[in-house]
């Protein structure tokens, strides 16, 4: 890897670790509505996945979308703004937490219906097959989104028709407070994909260099075979599934041996062991993030809220 | 003007607005090899390949969701529904994607596409098959609701829905196929959202669209011979509604009669007739009366289904009594 990249995964990867520990003290403290899923734990998946796409491939997610935002290239300061409902956030903060897009960064939204968004993917995918170019579409979903029935009609769809889908599923082990045995016929949720002819390959998500490299084969093979990929990403959220979440379900002995995996802590010393990086030229990008961080919670704070023309705006085309 | 078919004129709009756009493509259940389960896409296939005319799984999340994300991305796909009862197995995008999508991320996205879907009892076809389900759809800002009532309204509000960057929801009934009427050649395009007047009379008024329309024109034609002119306003697109032409119809005759295939309970009905009294009310002379489709679900026995449907002497006798 070179050292210019990795030093921009690991400053995304801290970015989204501390935008997010910021939007949770301001849910805390009432300044964020809504439902909230932190990404907290699961920074490599989108990091490593979204480094090895070209600016022309598309990303569209699910409700867990601020790291994706982020990597995708949208400002802290958008991000945090539509946390706080600012007409300045992403979606003019009609959107919130769960609907952040930018269609100019090619990233097609965090989606919130579950499993929802797959055929969308599979349209975006045959947006582009039909324009005759050879885009690839990231669709990244849990483990949860991948026992509905949408999922299986894209995955049929993608590869009945060779759409370009790098199907991503982040397996964070619980889909809410129900773990994937107690919901998925097969536990690794790669076999799914095997009903379908469709490649596949699992991946550990919580080391940002496997997930890159992983990402990159798979993109290789869906842009060159027009064909979809199922790549499983294993991974673990650190917080609760939402703010709400009283964890009942998961012991804290579990929660601890996965934190002690974090995969910020593992990049960094990979990076160190391998010499890419110094801890000052870390530590640098630590604070970097750190002030990036608090300059977007003034500009969130500052910004206006949407006036009431926006109730009525943008319901059809003008 | 050439006299044609609802079938043709559908299909001229199809062909004209493929010709157009090479952006415009269809996608369904056997609308290619097959050539439309009611034969509207009949040669598409042959004349525009499969590029462009698409045979889909039999999977309406996967028909919907692509069509969405395709038209996200600058296309122009038109998704056949095989039947407005099969919608139901795709609610989602209809009702909670396609219209949300613009709105929920500050008018990011446009989503220019047209569901076609077939709808109407009549045809012995048994309750799941049969429904008339318009106004569920209708209830929802952000979806464009069109249900047109002639030949030339299909083809003009169709080649306006392609060209629309918003959501349509295209429904055509099952038993108009074949109903002929004058359609104007080539370019010909109808606005989207606008009522109009399908038969002037001064007496009464009778709100209908669709196959409503088709039995109220008839009804009409009896009236005429017991003396009584019948003026009727035809809705046309059911989301965003224009009562405008309704209340002025309904200003000169005072007296009114809506009508529509669907049940009546939470119908097309029950909030034209509550804009009326809210616009209108000072303007009645007698209490509007609803026509509509008994409260059950539609038997496959002939006798039964008809029994159950709205006919045209039921908006004779309607239009009677608010005549009384």
């Amino acid at each position: 890897m070179e050292k210019e990249k990795a030093l921009q995964m690991y400053y995304e990867m801290v970015l989204i670790r501390r935008v997010e520990e910021r939007g949770a003290e301001l849910y805390q403290a009432g300044k964020i509505g809504g439902f909230m899923h932190l990404y907290i734990g699961q920074e490599a998946v989108s990091t490593g996945l979204i480094a090895a796409r070209e600016p022309r491939d598309r990303v569209i997610t699910a409700y867990r979308d601020h790291g994706v935002a982020l990597n995708c290239g949208i400002s802290a300061n958008e991000v945090m703004a539509e946390l706080l409902g600012k007409v300045t956030g992403t979606s003019k903060g009609k959107g919130g937490s769960m609907h952040m897009a930018d269609t100019e960064k090619n990233m097609w939204g965090g989606h919130a219906i579950v499993g929802g968004h797959l055929p969308i993917a599979s349209g975006l995918a045959l947006g582009d097959q039909y324009a005759g170019n050879d885009n690839v579409t990231i669709c990244m979903f849990g483990d949860g989104a991948t026992n509905i029935g949408y999922f299986h009609e894209a995955l049929n769809l993608s590869k009945t028709w060779g759409l370009r889908v790098l199907w991503v599923c982040e397996n964070n082990q619980y889909g809410m407070g129900t773990a994937v045995e107690r919901a998925s016929a097969v536990d690794e949720i790669r076999q799914k994909a095997e009903g379908y002819g469709m490649k596949n390959a699992q991946v550990d998500g919580m080391d940002v260099a496997k997930v890159y490299a992983a990402a990159q084969e798979a993109m290789q093979f869906v842009r060159e075979n027009a064909q979809p990929y199922l790549l499983e990403v294993n991974t673990y959220r650190f917080r609760g599934h939402s703010m709400g979440d009283p964890e009942r379900y998961r012991k804290q002995e579990e929660v601890k041996k996965w934190q002690e995996n974090d995969p910020i802590g593992i990049f960094r010393a990979q990076l160190l062991r391998e010499s890419l990086a110094t801890e000052a030229e870390l530590d640098a990008l630590d604070a970097r993030a750190e002030s990036e961080t608090q300059k977007s919670v003034e500009f969130a704070e500052a910004s206006p809220e949407p006036g009431m023309d926006e109730l009525f705006k943008d319901i059809y085309a003008a | 003007m050439a006299r044609i078919t609802m079938r043709e004129a559908i299909s001229q709009a199809l062909m004209e607005e493929m010709d157009r756009d090479p952006a415009v493509f269809i996608l369904g259940e056997e609308v290619g090899v097959w050539g439309g389960t009611y034969a509207v896409t009949k040669g598409f296939y042959d004349k525009y390949g499969a590029e462009r005319v698409k045979d889909t799984p039999i999977a309406e999340n996967a028909i919907l969701g692509a069509a969405i994300g395709a038209a996200m991305v600058g296309q122009r796909p038109i998704a056949e529904l095989m039947t407005i009862n099969f919608a139901f197995s795709a609610m989602d995008y209809i009702v909670n994607q396609a219209p949300k999508l613009r709105y929920m991320f500050g008018g990011q996205f446009s989503v220019p596409m047209v569901i076609r879907a077939v709808g109407g009892g009549g045809r012995q076809l048994g309750a799941t098959h049969s429904q008339t389900p318009d106004s569920v759809f209708a209830h929802f800002p952000g979806l464009v609701v069109v249900s047109p009532g002639t030949p030339a309204d299909a083809k003009g509000l169709l080649k306006s829905a392609i060209r629309s960057n918003d959501p349509v929801l295209f429904i055509e009934h099952a038993t108009m196929y074949q109903v002929r009427g004058e359609v104007p050649e080539g370019e010909y395009l109808v606005p989207l959202g606008k009522s109009t007047v399908q038969r002037p009379g001064k007496d009464v008024t009778i709100v209908t669209y669709c196959k409503g329309l088709e039995l109220s024109l008839k009804a009409a034609d009896d009236l005429a011979k017991q003396g009584i002119e019948a003026e009727i306003v035809d809705l046309r697109t059911l989301r965003p509604l224009d009562m405008e032409p309704v209340l002025e119809s309904f200003r000169k005759t005072n007296r009114a009669v809506v009508v529509e295939e669907g049940w009546k309970s939470y119908g097309v009905g029950a909030e034209v007739v509550s804009r009326m009294y809210e616009e209108a009310f000072d303007y009645a002379d007698a209490p509007i009366v609803r026509v509509a489709q008994k409260e059950v679900p539609l038997p496959y026995n002939r006798t039964l289904e008809q029994a159950a449907l709205p006919q045209i002497p039921d908006i004779v006798a309607a239009v009677k009594e608010v005549m009384k």
